[in-house]
């Protein structure tokens, strides 16, 4: 991985995108790595959209906490795909939860890719609705590289295994929507 | 009728005095009781106090204690702050009526609400004395200030803030509050020493409002000055004891 | 945040939020008690700092207001206790009353500020908008030291310091962050200050210290009022004399690659590092760009830039204000001639690729 990984990843308050890019970037530094992540939200407790941006490293500094254009951005609701437009240039893989509606007109022209995964699809029908965002994070990871499958599951573990403890079915469902997640679009972005 | 001692509080500075307060202030009687409380009490080595802006600044260098003085309304929360940070000190914090009742009322508020260990001593003489004479929140209806000179129309702003009824409906169990006036200084005294020994005692709040004399702005003559505090003020400011922690005895 | 419940030992390499690494420094400097009140970006430095509280022996008091926050503080800071409190945008605003009276008094207060949008509520995010109020808020001549920030690694650093300047030289320090640096998460190393021979500046009281008043010592009558013009002309005189002595050993500032430079671009706190990364960026580009950042706003680095100005062929002010560190620039640089051009983004983060393209842009003109 050479560079600086550049992820902007936004939903809706409480599809979960702040713990995606929490877990992605303890993984990152359990790793190693250099990792900046920076939480962007309005002003309500709840509701709005919320962005997370990442940046991951090998061993370069990272400058400012945020980016002008994106290596990979992910829009989960229909706001955060009109939010996002702005970070994304001919460089960009765009990626959108194919669940969403009347977002045609408002996705970007310009970018290097523009993806769409049924990450809502697959977790309501073969996971369960509520793994929504690690299905997200699997789909992060397989985007770039920038941590392996095996970290971001202990980073998991080290995040919600207080849950598991109680259910521990919910390790096995979390570790395979991250599975699929990656499966949903390994190999696009090669580092 | 009781001789009342000429001699000066040991807790006073000698050196300080002949003090500058206007003659006939009221805030020399009560800082006679709380001088003299001091001395009873021996925590002459434990006395923080902390003074206002108006008149009361006056008392910046009054006592033999540290003494710290704050901006305007603001001298609750430092003398919280000492206490907070060293609870074996005993912060006494002095104000006017505009002190704690307008720019400091919601300090005033919040202390009492939340119990702090402090003594709350506001002198209450219906007018904001150091800047002239302008209309207090305890100036009575129909009184005439600089910034009223007509008289106090309720209509207008209301009725006169009572304090202590205030302090004592929020103040939680342990929280000592009365109102005392210098027209009664042996009662004034006794409701000073109780709050202390309420704070020595660790129970919570203390607070007690004094009705006092302000002749430079209430243009009034001796007998005129008396008459106001002992007959008028009354009238709206109960004297007596409002909150006492329970297990000790009513004055 | 781990559980460990001795206070920092040794060294140690930690991943977590400015907000949290305050807190952290602030027990690392002997901190005894915080007042505090919520205001968004810098309540989590609270929420950290009452979880330390139990393990650590500490002390805290949320205050009905920013007001009672910083009078208290000072209170906590009289009675001989390290205390510090910490705030942003209007609450800073209210905190210049209280470090108003800290300056007349000299008393050594320690106030964190982490930068949202102003004027007024404006946004809970990010700006650099509370400089000149940080620097020059009150009713005063602006004696006090402020710090500016860059990440979490100086979060840390200079919070531990500021109770140390305080407390030395007693002017009312302050930490100038901004709601970038107290969300985001990055690694950093922290330490126990003394193990790497930072010596701590003890605490004194300025009242309540033993001894009766009057009779085995003089009572400590502190007031912060005077009867006469030329009194207050005098205490001023004496305190700004001071200042001016000791700054030069408290100022601090970065320059990088300035000796050959076509163009210095000069920024502070977070956004220094997007401008570093743009020197280097334009460098291999083959511009000669240099790289000056002022560490403390308050003693400002006067003399240093000063000297760089000299040689370099022009400046180029970058922050996410309307011109508050452009106005300290001015300020310090005057009677010099060097053109100064500008990129305001007020509120707005601010990233390497867009200063490389300003620069550019500017080079393109000329």
């Amino acid at each position: 991985m050479a560079g600086i990984v550049k992820m902007a990843l936004a939903g809706e308050g409480g599809q979960g995108v702040q713990s995606v890019a929490e877990i992605i970037t303890d993984a990152a530094y359990a790793e190693g790595k250099e990792a900046l992540y920076i939480p962007n939200f309005g002003v309500e407790q709840r509701g709005g959209v919320s962005i997370a941006f990442v940046q991951i490293a090998a061993e370069e500094n990272i400058g400012s906490p945020k980016f002008t254009k994106g290596d990979i951005v992910i829009a989960l609701s229909d706001r955060a795909v009109r939010r996002t437009g702005q970070y994304v240039d001919e460089n960009t893989v765009f990626i959108y939860d194919s669940s969403l509606e009347g977002i045609e007109d408002d996705l970007p022209t310009l970018a290097k890719r523009v993806l769409s995964i049924p990450a809502m699809e697959v977790s309501k029908n073969e996971l369960h609705p509520r793994v929504f965002n690690i299905v997200i994070m699997g789909a992060a990871i397989g985007a770039t590289g920038v941590i392996s499958i095996e970290q971001a599951k202990k980073s998991i573990e080290a995040k919600l295994g207080y849950k598991f403890e109680q259910n521990p079915e919910l390790r096995e469902l979390n570790f395979k929507a991250l599975e699929k997640g990656a499966a949903l679009v390994s190999g696009v972005l090669y580092n | 009728m009781e001789v009342v001692q000429p001699v000066m509080p040991q807790s006073w500075r000698i050196e300080s005095k002949p003090h500058k307060f206007c003659p006939g202030c009221g805030h020399g009687s009560v800082l006679k009781a709380l001088g003299e409380v001091i001395d009873e009490l021996k925590i002459q080595d434990r006395v923080i106090f902390g003074c206002d802006i108006g008149c009361s600044l006056l008392a910046w260098d009054f006592f033999n204690l540290d003494i710290i003085q704050t901006h305007h309304g603001r001298t609750t929360p430092v003398i919280t702050g000492i206490k907070r940070a060293r609870p074996e000190l005993i912060g006494v914090a002095y104000m006017g009526d505009g002190g704690g009742y307008a720019i400091g009322s919601q300090h005033l508020v919040n202390a009492a609400t939340r119990n702090e260990q402090v003594f709350v001593l506001l002198a209450n003489n219906t007018n904001y004395g150091m800047t002239g004479g302008q209309m207090a929140p305890t100036t009575l209806p129909g009184q005439k200030t600089e910034t009223c000179p007509y008289g106090r129309d309720v209509k207008e702003t209301g009725n006169p803030t009572l304090g202590p009824e205030m302090v004592a409906a929020i103040a939680s169990e342990g929280a000592y509050v009365a109102r005392g006036t210098v027209a009664n200084y042996r009662q004034l005294k006794k409701f000073v020493k109780k709050a202390m020994e309420n704070q020595l005692a660790g129970n919570g709040f203390s607070f007690v409002e004094a009705l006092a004399g302000c002749p430079t702005n209430w243009r009034t003559n001796a007998e005129k000055t008396w008459a106001f505090i002992e007959q008028k003020m009354p009238e709206y400011f109960k004297v007596g004891e409002l909150k006492i922690p329970a297990g000790i005895k009513e004055g | 945040m781990t559980n460990d419940i001795k206070p920092v030992s040794g060294e140690k390499k930690v991943f977590m939020t400015g907000n949290e690494v305050v807190a952290w420094a602030a027990l690392a400097a002997g901190v005894d008690i915080m007042y505090g009140y919520p205001i968004t970006p810098q309540n989590e430095i609270m929420h950290y700092w009452t979880r330390m509280v139990p393990k650590f022996n500490k002390k805290f008091l949320q205050t009905e207001d920013e007001l009672s926050a910083g009078f208290a503080t000072l209170g906590g800071v009289l009675s001989g206790k390290k205390a510090f409190t910490a705030t942003a945008g209007p609450g800073n605003i209210l905190m210049q009353e209280p470090f108003s009276m800290a300056e007349m008094m000299r008393i050594p207060a320690v106030l964190v500020v982490q930068q949202r949008g102003g004027p007024s509520t404006a946004t809970v995010i990010y700006s650099q908008q509370e400089v000149t109020m940080t620097c020059y808020g009150g009713n005063g001549e602006g004696l006090r030291i402020v710090y500016s920030t860059a990440g979490n690694q100086d979060l840390y650093d200079y919070t531990i310091k500021a109770f140390n300047t305080a407390w030395k030289y007693r002017f009312p320090t302050f930490v100038l962050g901004d709601g970038y640096q107290a969300k985001m998460r990055e690694s950093l190393t922290i330490y126990n200050p003394e193990e790497r021979g930072i010596d701590l500046v003890p605490a004194t009281p300025m009242v309540g210290a033993p001894g009766t008043p009057g009779i085995h010592r003089e009572p400590n009558h502190l007031r912060n009022t005077y009867n006469t013009e030329e009194e207050l002309f005098q205490v001023i005189r004496e305190m700004v004399t001071e200042y001016n002595l000791i700054a030069a050993e408290i100022v601090e500032c970065d320059a990088q690659r300035c000796e050959d430079a076509e163009i210095v671009l000069i920024s502070h706190g977070v956004v220094s590092r997007a401008c570093l990364a743009a020197v280097s960026r334009l460098r291999e580009l083959g511009i000669k760009a240099g790289y000056f950042r002022p560490i403390t706003l308050r003693p400002f680095p006067e003399t240093q830039l000063r000297q760089l100005a000299k040689n370099a062929k022009r400046l180029l002010v970058v922050e996410s204000a309307e011109g508050q560190l452009a106005k300290l620039i001015m300020q310090s640089i005057y009677g010099l001639t060097i053109p100064m051009e500008n990129y305001f983004r007020p509120g707005l983060g601010i990233t390497a690729e867009e200063v490389v393209s300003q620069v550019e842009n500017l080079l393109v003109v000329y």
